[in-house]
């Protein structure tokens, strides 16, 4: 009977030990956890190394007299070109360039018989319009006079490119040295019409730390906006004397003009709005100084940083959205200060009187003292010249926007861009390093917020983040898919969407409502609790395995 | 850096004829010294411009109007809004009637468009966009302190649109105005601070003073008086009232230097008309103004002639200072409001309407919005005047929900002449959740304005005619009739206690249940595991110490 109560004492310590650990501590687990929704981690972290394919259609089109009546016959075939480059550990390139090699048809033969490489290059357009991404050479023979004398590749205003064959390959060679010839050559056509490795390395700079080459290319790299799915342009005309000028600009029918067309082209890549302001004793930051040898007033490049801060504060920011705004300040300076010129680094003029501000803007100066006349009478009524404004704004504007107009190679003759300001080969170029920089921004923004959340368990994950999350992760398996296949609008237009999502997430203000509580207040709370619940279970505990040990030492004792 | 483009272009001296601008601006500055002796200035400033924001046409080119608001306007399909932000409160018995009244914190109420689907929304952006235009706390109105009032406040521009769902309307009395909200507020203005009247408004001065308020007011207006092309008005006006009695040497004298610490040298170059009004209606013997001016302007305010000698800053002057002593006007219409009660559980709001009128009766429109966790009692709503039940003729009730909205009460009464009007309302003061409560609880919560509109009968004939030039002090609630005026008077702001909780309450609770529960279980498990058996009873003392002594004499034990 003595043995028996002790029993039932031990059974139920033990079982109440059970219930706490069987029931009491999942509730309390499941009371106190925070809700975090499935993420797609396994597919984020595939995303995380970076394969990213690019392929290139390339048609070369051989002209009449490149290529000999029995090479004809073999002629209809496609060579495909794979390079890899591995960037970092995380970042591996592979280029596919698809070259497909066919003869002109009639209609092309009289196109290329045109007097000039321009109306070739039109002629040859409005026969066949080739898809967004992809690229037409027409291979022409070395005694061709459609070109001039030192250019071997006319580059055109559209996707096509003119390549005259070399010297060296005569009529007579076989087919496959003529390949062997054209390739490189090709090659070189697309780095400037599609897309470099530089460009594409510099478009992937979000994601990969690498160490340019030299300054320059760094300065290149940092002068484009990044890519955002929209832009606001803002021009200001700064008037920090309106007692002497009376200032009147035509922006409305300028931008019609002058910028409009361009931003029209570039609407595939990002959507534009466009405001203009007047401000009215809007000062620069620095004074300028006089300089007595050209009775003017001068501001020296280095001085130029600090131009921007005061006026900056008066430009406002826009209340409406919040993409990046470029900012176009058209300075008229006052009438003691005038005229105003700014000065380059070795002290020559700079011909435009205008500079621009790497992710920001550009400023441009407008002397007005030739208005004055004899006799001046203050106010003077200014109408601003804005053929000659708007010249600069869209040269800044391009450069801004990242349509570089890197120097080509020797050799190449590049078509002047028409009404438009953006040749369609630009377009391409900027559309293909846009995909890329938006996939790497996507996957960097996504991975950071999947790893950010894998390490504060704290944070609260809502349905709809782990939804913006899993869309976001769709588009960017799809933009790559599309960038291997070349199919550059849709690759765009998906990488715009894994973007758009991916910042969505990361910056949905439900991530910060963090349950943060401190150990040491979860301590304070939970011990008056736990504390008198545990020890005596744990007493009692430590006191049967030690009784189940002794009875177990006796028994041995009784058996020796 | 040279840009390529520039150069081919030549540079020919293009002289076309300058087109006219569609946009103008007009500043002024009316000063008007008190009965009590401070004084009072009022600037207005007004750019009108003539364009349509609700065009499709995504560009948008700005001038003089600033581009911010313009794009407030644009992208939330705004109307009309109207917005202040006023520290101290405005004595009316002791000042008069302000040009333009306004209740101590901040006020917006804004019109939206018809084609607005979702108001709500949209006022909610509007409002975070406007707090971080003008650095003010109006990200905390929200659906708690909004409301739709269905006849105080019609729109002053043109449109007949008058379906409150469009219409929000929100207080926070608790607003502290400082120089971060006029610095914005001046930017706004096409000169800056730097020419012009504005370059009186600098900030020490302006804060040292009894009364500040500042207001950004946008509406259409009608171009011509037939009303073919409508414009946007954008008025910003500053209201202030020094106290020279206290800041100056008891001398009573003043220039715009004492004032302002500042002299006026040039007019605004961008601004078509720049004024300075002095009132010299009351006893314009005594004043002595140097510079003297010649013009003299009369110009009906509020239901009374008033004389102003006026200073064109488009000419060239300089400013004196004179010495005023004068008679006021007793306002005709006045209101004021207290909670009265004890302890912490209920209360009774008192709202006191005063008309001064010896003979006249007239309506006046009231409207209070009281928080959710004042609970009115609505049944106990008595309206009285001179002792007699007053039934209001109109009465638009709207109770509130918890943390949702708030109560909203607007009645329609008949003030008798010369007679005090007063309504009460009884209350329950509701308990907060402990996070509802404001980091300083025991400083109390505010409960914002009433606010009393009315058409007062005048005195004096009122101009009806819209279009004839006119200061623009005098032109900003429209006139329909020549015999009574509009005006807005705004009573003070209820602060009233709410019982408050120790906070450090729920800890002491989750440490004083744990311990019950810890306690119960603890006998529980004690009485569960425990295994009990009878013990030896043991030896009384006697025996032991016989024992220790039979063991020491080593006699065996008992």
């Amino acid at each position: 009977m003595f043995l028996s109560e002790r029993r039932r004492g031990q059974l139920a310590a033990l079982s109440i030990a059970a219930v706490v650990i069987i029931v009491g501590v999942p509730l309390w687990w499941r009371t106190t956890e925070t809700y975090r929704a499935w993420l797609p981690v396994s597919q984020i972290k595939e995303l995380a190394k970076l394969q990213l394919q690019l392929s290139a259609d390339v048609e070369a089109v051989f002209a009449r007299g490149t290529v000999t009546p029995e090479q004809q016959k073999k002629v209809p075939l496609t060579q495909t070109q794979e390079e890899e480059r591995a960037i970092d550990e995380d970042t591996a390139l592979r280029y596919r360039y698809e070259t497909r090699y066919r003869t002109a048809t009639i209609m092309e033969e009289d196109a290329l018989n045109q007097p000039s490489a321009a109306e070739a290059d039109l002629s040859l357009h409005t026969l066949s319009e080739s898809p967004c991404g992809s690229l037409v050479v027409y291979v022409i023979p070395e005694s061709s006079s459609l070109l001039p004398e030192d250019v071997n590749v006319y580059i055109g205003q559209r996707r096509t490119a003119l390549l005259r064959i070399g010297p060296q390959m005569r009529v007579g060679k076989t087919l496959e040295q003529l390949l062997a010839h054209l390739e490189p050559r090709i090659r070189q056509v697309l780095q400037v019409m599609s897309f470099s490795h530089n460009d594409i390395t510099a478009a992937l700079s979000d994601r990969v730390r690498f160490s340019p080459d030299n300054k320059e290319s760094i300065a290149d790299n940092m002068r484009a906006f990044k890519s955002s799915p929209g832009y606001e342009i803002t021009f200001s005309l700064l008037n920090p004397d309106p007692k002497s000028h009376r200032l009147h600009w035509d922006i409305e029918g300028a931008v019609q003009t002058y910028i409009q067309p361009l931003l029209t082209k570039l609407s595939p890549v990002a959507n534009f709005s466009i405001d203009s302001q007047t401000l009215y004793y809007a000062m620069l930051g620095v004074n300028p100084r006089f300089d007595t040898s050209r009775s003017a007033y001068t501001l020296n490049a280095d001085s130029l940083a600090h131009v921007i801060n005061p006026v900056e504060a008066r430009l406002g920011s826009n209340a409406a959205s919040s993409n990046p705004v470029l900012n176009f300040l058209l300075y008229v300076p006052d009438a003691q200060h005038s005229p105003l010129y700014i000065q380059g680094r070795k002290k020559q003029e700079v011909p435009s009187n205008a500079f621009h501000s790497p992710r920001w803007g550009g400023i441009m100066v407008y002397n007005v003292n030739g208005f004055y006349g004899s006799e001046p009478e203050f106010p003077v009524d200014i109408n601003i010249n804005m053929a000659k404004v708007m010249g600069v704004f869209l040269a800044q504007l391009r450069l801004l926007l990242g349509v570089q107009s890197s120097t080509p190679p020797p050799g190449f003759l590049v078509a002047r861009c028409g009404s438009t300001g953006l040749a369609d080969w630009e377009l391409d170029r900027l559309m293909w390093s846009r995909s890329v920089e938006n996939v790497a921004t996507a996957t960097t923004t996504i991975t950071s917020l999947a790893q950010l959340l894998d390490q504060i368990g704290n944070i609260v994950i809502n349905d709809n983040i782990a939804q913006q999350v899993s869309s976001a992760v769709t588009s960017l398996q799809l933009a790559v898919a599309e960038l291997e296949a070349g199919n550059l609008g849709f690759a765009l237009q998906y990488s715009k969407e894994a973007i758009l999502a991916s910042e969505k997430a990361f910056f949905d203000p439900s991530l910060l409502h963090l349950l943060y509580f401190p150990d040491d207040q979860k301590f304070a709370i939970y011990i008056p609790l736990f504390l008198p619940m545990c020890v005596p279970i744990l007493l009692s505990l430590l006191k049967i395995v030690s009784e189940a040990r002794q009875r177990r030492r006796e028994k041995q004792a009784k058996k020796d | 850096k040279g840009d390529a483009a520039a150069q081919k272009q030549a540079e020919p001296a293009v002289l076309q004829p300058t087109p006219q601008p569609k946009d103008d601006f007009q500043e002024e500055l009316v000063v008007r010294p008190l009965h009590s002796g401070d004084i009072y200035a009022s600037f207005q400033f007004r750019t009108l411009w003539e364009t349509d924001f609700m065009r499709g046409n995504k560009v948008s080119h700005y001038r003089l109007f600033p581009k911010s608001l313009g794009q407030v306007i644009s992208k939330f399909s705004v109307r009309e809004l109207h917005i202040s932000f006023t520290q101290g409160y405005w004595r009316t018995m002791q000042w008069g009637q302000p040009y333009l009244p306004s209740p101590p914190g901040a006020e917006l109420w804004v019109w939206f468009q018809d084609s607005v689907t979702d108001v709500d929304a949209t006022w909610k952006e509007l409002t975070n966009v406007l707090s971080g235009i003008f650095c003010a706390s109006l990200n905390f109105i929200d659906s708690t302190n909004t409301v739709q009032p269905s006849a105080s406040f019609k729109p002053l521009g043109i449109g007949n649109v008058t379906d409150h769902r469009f219409l929000r309307y929100a207080t926070l009395p608790r607003e502290i105005v400082c120089t971060e909200n006029l610095t914005p507020w001046k930017k706004l203005l096409p000169c800056g601070s730097k020419a012009g009247l504005a370059v009186l408004l600098k900030s020490e001065k302006l804060f040292h003073s009894s009364f500040h308020s500042q207001a950004v007011h946008i509406r259409p207006v009608c171009q011509d008086w037939q009303c073919k092309t409508t414009s946007w008005e954008l008025r910003q006006t500053l209201n202030v009232v020094f106290d020279l009695h206290n800041s100056g040497q008891g001398k009573r004298e003043w220039s715009l230097f004492k004032m302002f610490s500042r002299t006026l040298t040039e007019a605004c170059p961008l601004a078509s008309s720049s004024k300075i009004y002095i009132d010299i209606t009351d006893n314009p013997e005594q004043f002595e103004l140097s510079p003297a001016t010649s013009l003299l302007s009369q110009a009906m305010v509020l239901g009374d002639r008033r004389t102003f000698s006026v200073y064109d800053l488009t000419q060239q002057d300089t400013f004196g200072n004179c010495t005023p002593f004068c008679d006021m006007l007793r306002p005709l219409l006045h209101a004021e409001r207290y909670v009265a009660g004890y302890g912490l559980q209920t209360g009774e709001i008192h709202t006191l309407m005063y008309n001064h009128h010896p003979y006249r009766s007239f309506p006046v429109l009231q409207l209070d919005s009281v928080p959710w966790y004042l609970r009115l009692y609505i049944h106990t709503l008595t309206v009285t005047s001179k002792g007699k039940d007053n039934k209001p003729s109109y009465i638009h009730y709207q109770p509130s929900k918890d943390r949702v909205r708030p109560h909203l009460l607007e009645m329609l009464v008949q003030l008798p002449p010369n007679s005090v009007t007063e309504v009460t309302v009884q209350f329950e003061r509701a308990l907060l959740k402990w996070t509802e409560y404001t980091p300083d609880p025991n400083h109390g919560f505010y409960v914002g304005s009433s606010v009393i509109s009315s058409l007062v009968p005048s005195t004096v004939a009122m101009d009806t005619n819209s279009t004839r030039e006119r200061p623009l002090f005098s032109s900003f609630f429209p006139c329909k009739e020549e015999s009574s005026y509009f005006v807005r008077v705004y009573t003070e702001p209820l602060l009233v206690n709410l019982p408050t909780p120790d906070f450090s309450m729920p800890y002491n609770v989750i440490c004083l249940t744990c311990t019950v529960v810890a306690v119960g279980y603890g006998s529980l498990y004690n009485l569960l595991t425990r295994s009990f058996q009878i013990e030896e009873p043991s030896p009384g003392l006697a025996k032991r110490i016989a024992n220790v002594i039979r063991k020491m004499r080593g006699v065996p034990p008992l």
